[in-house]
């Protein structure tokens, strides 16, 4: 036998494999096909954690899902470690490396125990009422220290080297949960041969058929038909069987995810296998079944290792085969704790008494109990454990108050009833009713098409669940378009039955006393927290639930909620369905970020944008920067060479002779159409009309509200065609701005547009020498000064290849912009940088042509304005229309605030030491002697060092700006106050001589 | 994830396809440059925000790109109908929106 309390003969797993496993660095033998809370409670091991305030000693409560305790480090290696895993769910495998958390320096010593003395400190609402004053203690204190103290588990540091898939699956009934109800509920709608996916969050199927040793169907054990049925299913072909898998979200129309554990239960997965998959399942219909989850007794240190649910201990035995204790006590207030005592009674553990609350229960299971000679008393409270590390004695006392009466015993079991798991119903938007006969909340309205089967709907015993299930699952596939049902309903043959139970606080936990019976373990909520909060006035569930933290932990109250509800409508007096249920959220149980994110991750995350004359800028090293999704050139280091040498040397070069510099990611729009003139004149400022095809026109584009929203040079090739041209951030959003526009306010209009950003790389060539650099390349083109002006633009050939040349500039140089099909880019950039070397000239990155542009006081849109700027503020009120009757914005550019004196206006500032380069973004004060806070009066919008003017300069907005030529103004800084002086925005050449120089 | 039906398309396809465009039958003036203050704050600034039904335009971006009108439940999330741009504002909504959007 593996582990002193494997009872031989007992559990399913008859020719296991050894599986060795270390908890805290102490090796223990397990078996194949345990979790890791099997295999530690047949070793004998309850104690297994510290509990989140207090640091109380914790052991196993559950066998599920729900488990609140039992969190453990799983670590594989050092990038592999999982902080909180719950051991009820975590699969053993040989060479399983468990770790215990928050305690220190050891499970069984734990410093932070004084917690535990010092609880009135720690008491509901603590965090807002101990940690008030004084502010600075927070950030030296308070908030380090209880961080450090609080906290279950610890992060992994490294990155995770897993990796995890993602699938969208689609069905016509999706059966969430494998015991009884999900089985005989997908079987039936699987007969109608619709698709259908049966999910279950265990490593096998089957739900409390695990445990329910009293279960025949179809002759069989429970469980065993289970494991036939479920091979039935998976070997059909419409039917997809998911295990370990969890339905964690139930969002919009029937939209569920799941997570599905793929390689956490193996001992070596490999790297090819995912760690775990991700299903967007869309479902016709879906059925829950998703069980019920049982409760705790909420009594004195009801904590303590080695107290558990009777369920639990059952599922223990009969599934594992472990006892989980040797002489256990048994506290409940339903019959399904006698259960537990019975099994464990057969195979050999000592029943050392049932403390049952309920006054004259009658009963079989009873009877029977009473029959294998347990002990039995009714009408009893345990009023406290005894024991600390590990529960070591019942107190038991009449409800009456009369004499207590202390029983030994090394587990005790509970049961307070069952709570119908109605979290994916709730999560479909289905609001609960509360049925005051059986304490329970079942789905009451539907949101969705949806219907819930089983004892998640409230429904007792397996007859009754089965039958329930089968008629479901037909109906859902008919409802969702299943001709044909074939099927026979699983015959049940003899099942258990219970229900009932009791909520809140057992006598004993109060209401005055001081001792600490707990409603939620894994936050340490007791039941007088949850008085207390009503006490100091909080009146709604949800808030006693914030004030306490009752059901905020990683199992989101899956235990403690109804207990938390049934002592708050106790405590103000009122009935549990005024009282309401805390919304049930999204995930059902903790899911990774892994799986969430999948592979969109690294360079996978967004997609990366490259020019076509990337890899030559690659090749000559230059340093790229993001500009939303694009890679740009940011500056082409030459050996030896930092940024700042860099850009000086190719700001020089541009206005020397000349530079190459890649704009396609500029985004390019074709407006095309009878009607595109008018269009154009309705979207942007400027008059378009008379615009003659050939030339271009710098075009400000407005939202209604009058602010500028994009700006670009539009070429117009032929009366009916603009070439339109975007900021690079700009582009997907003025495409919808213009669809918008074209679609729905001026659908009237004859007018294509088209996206061109992509299909034409864009090679500027800007400086002196540019007309030479080109001139030998093009066909078809008169590069003249009078065939090709300033501001227009052509179309031929070059280097054999068919371009739209641009005469512009974004330098004030004389300037050209080179587009050609973007396949062609690299090769016509080769071609032309072959030219230009002929006369000295540079490729230059974005940083220069930051610098270049703000030399001649251009504006980027988006850095010098920000949403709130008009054309005016920013000196540009020469592009706007004034004989124009309408366009987007004509009527926001007169309101009063934007007609207003005082607006704040772009200007240009120079530092009166020009070796100064200020900081993007300061802040600007007339009189820097002021009282803090000081009145801001404008900020710096661009700032660089300018090796072309050989001092820095700075765009900013500033109020009333342009009326403050020549003042004085001042940037408080930490490291001192900047003077600058106010002045126009052009920086280099004012009188614009280069552009034809 | 919602599904919603194209009105252009006529199917119905995952919220991801789609971009909200703001609220629906909010047309701008003809005389735009001689609106009053009060009637541009009606027009740019003011917007419904209701519990219940609301009509908004969404755009099925990564599909046909057509901007089209919808009629929403913002308590349910639930899709009443949807229209294409330019028709009016229905009169009548259907009564079982779960039929309409599976038409």
């Amino acid at each position: 036998m593996i582990g002193a309390f494997r009872i031989p003969g007992a559990g399913r797993f008859k020719q296991a494999k050894t599986a060795r496993f270390s908890f805290d660095g102490q090796s223990y033998a397990g078996i194949e096909g345990d979790t890791l809370a099997s295999a530690l409670l047949a070793n004998g091991v309850h104690l297994v954690g510290r509990s989140f305030k207090y640091h109380r000693p914790r052991g196993i409560l559950s066998a599920g899902a729900e488990e609140p305790n039992a969190l453990v480090e799983i670590k594989r290696d050092a990038a592999r470690k999982t902080p909180n895993v719950r051991a009820t769910v975590q699969e053993l495998y040989d060479g399983l490396d468990a770790q215990s958390q928050n305690r220190w320096p050891s499970l069984s010593f734990d410093v932070s125990a004084v917690n535990d003395f010092a609880s009135p400190l720690f008491s509901a609402g603590f965090y807002y009422k101990t940690f008030m004053w004084p502010k600075a203690a927070w950030k030296s204190l308070y908030e380090p220290k209880i961080r450090a103290a609080a906290g279950l588990g610890v992060s992994p540091d490294q990155p995770d080297p897993d990796h995890y898939s993602s699938r969208y699956a689609h069905c016509e009934v999706l059966v969430l949960g494998g015991g009884a109800a999900g089985i005989a509920a997908a079987l039936a709608a699987a007969e109608t041969g619709v698709r259908v996916i049966l999910a279950d969050e265990q490593a096998e199927f089957g739900g409390s058929l695990r445990f329910e040793s009293g279960a025949k169907i179809e002759g069989q054990d429970g469980f065993a038909w289970a494991q036939g049925a479920v091979a039935k299913l998976a070997a059909m072909g419409n039917v997809r069987v998911l295990s370990r898998t969890t339905a964690f979200g139930y969002y919009a129309q029937n939209f569920v995810g799941l997570v599905e554990r793929v390689s956490d239960h193996l001992k070596a997965p490999g790297h090819d296998l995912a760690r775990e998959r991700l299903w967007q399942v869309r479902a016709k219909r879906v059925v829950l079944a998703s069980g019920a989850i049982e409760r705790h007794m909420v009594f004195a240190d009801n904590d303590r290792p080695g107290i558990m649910l009777a369920g639990a201990a059952r599922t223990y035995l009969n599934h594992y085969g472990v006892a989980v204790g040797k002489n256990v006590g048994v506290y409940t207030a339903n019959d399904s704790a006698y259960a537990a005592a019975i099994d464990l009674k057969k195979a050999g553990v000592d029943v050392a008494a049932i403390v049952d609350l309920r006054d004259n229960p009658t009963g079989p299971v009873i009877d029977e109990a009473r029959a294998l000679g347990i002990e039995v008393n009714f009408g009893r409270a345990v009023i406290r454990a005894g024991g600390k590390l590990r529960v070591s004695s019942m107190t038991v006392q009449p409800k009456n108050g009369d004499g207590e009466r202390t029983i030994p015993v090394d587990a005790i079991l509970m049961s307070a009833g069952w709570t119908p798991s109605v979290h994916l119903f709730s999560q479909s938007r289905g609001k609960v009713a509360f049925n005051d006969e059986t304490k329970r909340f079942v789905p009451g309205t539907y949101a969705q098409d949806c219907v819930s089967v089983g004892a998640c709907n409230g429904t007792d015993g397996l007859s009754a669940t089965v039958d329930e299930a089968y008629a479901a699952g037909a109906k859902a596939a008919k409802d969702a378009g299943a001709k044909t049902a074939k099927g026979t309903k699983p015959k049940v043959d003899a099942s258990e039955s219970w229900s009932r139970g009791m909520l809140g606080a057992a006598p004993g936990a109060g209401p005055d006393t001081t001792v600490k019976a707990f409603v939620d373990f894994q936050n340490d909520v007791t039941a007088k927290d949850i008085r207390q909060a009503v006490h100091e006035g909080m009146r709604s569930i949800e808030h006693v639930k914030r004030f306490t933290t009752n059901g905020m932990a990683t199992d989101q109250g899956k235990t403690s909620n109804m207990h938390g509800l049934a002592i708050a409508a106790e405590t103000l007096g009122k009935p549990i369905p005024e009282v309401g249920l805390t919304t049930f959220r999204a995930p059902y149980t903790p899911v990774t970020f892994g799986a969430i994110v999948s592979h969109a991750r690294g360079p996978l995350f967004d997609p990366t944008r490259k020019t076509a004359i990337h890899p030559w800028a690659e090749a000559q090293g230059a340093v790229f920067e993001d500009v939303g999704q694009w890679k740009r050139a940011w500056y082409f280091p030459k050996a030896g060479e930092d940024m700042h040498a860099a850009v000086d040397r190719e700001c020089v070069a541009v206005r020397k002779t000349a530079g190459l510099f890649d704009a396609s990611t500029l985004g390019k729009i074709e407006v095309v159409g009878p009607d595109a003139a008018k269009f154009m004149e309705l979207l942007y400022t400027n008059p378009w009309e008379k615009l003659e095809p050939g030339r271009c026109r710098y075009g400000i584009m407005l939202r209604e509200d009058g602010f500028i929203y994009d700006d670009g040079v539009v070429g117009r090739l032929a009366p009916d065609r603009f070439h339109v041209t975007t900021t690079t951030g700009g582009a997907p959003r003025v495409m919808n701005h213009m669809e918008d526009y074209l679609q729905t306010e001026f659908p009237h209009l004859n007018v294509w547009l088209t996206s061109i950003t992509e299909q034409w790389a864009v090679i500027a060539v800007q400086g002196p020498s540019a007309r030479k650099i080109i001139e030998p390349l093009v066909e078809g083109i008169d590069m003249s000064d009078e065939g090709l002006p300033h501001m227009s633009v052509r179309e031929g050939n070059i280097c054999g290849v068919p371009t739209r040349l641009f005469r512009m500039s974004f330098t004030g140089e004389r300037g050209f912009e080179v587009n050609v099909p973007a396949d062609y880019g690299q090769a016509v950039w080769e071609a032309l940088w072959a030219e230009g070397q002929k006369h000295g000239a540079a490729a230059y990155g974005t940083e220069a042509m930051h610098v270049l542009r703000a030399e001649k006081g251009y504006i980027i849109v988006g850095q010098d304005t920000d949403g709130t700027v008009t054309p005016n503020d920013a000196g540009l009120d020469w592009a706007v229309g004034k004989k124009k009757t309408d366009f987007v914005g004509i009527r926001g550019l007169t309101r009063p605030d934007l007609v207003a004196k005082g607006r704040k206006q772009l200007v240009g500032l120079k530092t009166k030491d020009p070796k100064v380069v200020l900081e993007e973004g300061a802040q600007i004060v007339e009189n820097p002697k002021q009282a803090i806070p000081m009145k801001m009066i404008g900020h710096v919008t661009s700032s660089y060092w300018s090796e072309n003017c050989g001092r820095s300069i700075a765009l900013a907005l500033v109020a009333g700006g342009r009326d403050r030529m020549g003042d004085t103004l001042y940037v408080p800084m930490p490291h001192g106050v900047i003077e600058v002086e106010v002045t126009g925005m052009v920086f280099f050449d004012e009188t614009g001589g280069r552009l034809n120089g | 994830m919602l599904l919603i039906r194209c009105p252009y398309c006529e199917e119905e396809r995952p919220e991801l396809e789609f971009r909200n465009a703001g609220e629906a039958h909010i047309a701008r003036s003809a005389n735009m440059a001689g609106e009053s203050d009060d009637d541009f704050e009606k027009f740019f600034f003011i917007r419904s925000n209701p519990k219940g039904i609301i009509y908004e335009r969404w755009r099925h971006m990564h599909g046909c790109a057509r901007f089209f009108n919808a009629v929403r439940d913002t308590v349910t999330d639930k899709f009443v109908m949807t229209y294409k741009a330019g028709e009016p504002k229905p009169s009548k909504l259907p009564k079982n929106s779960n039929e309409v959007v599976a038409k």
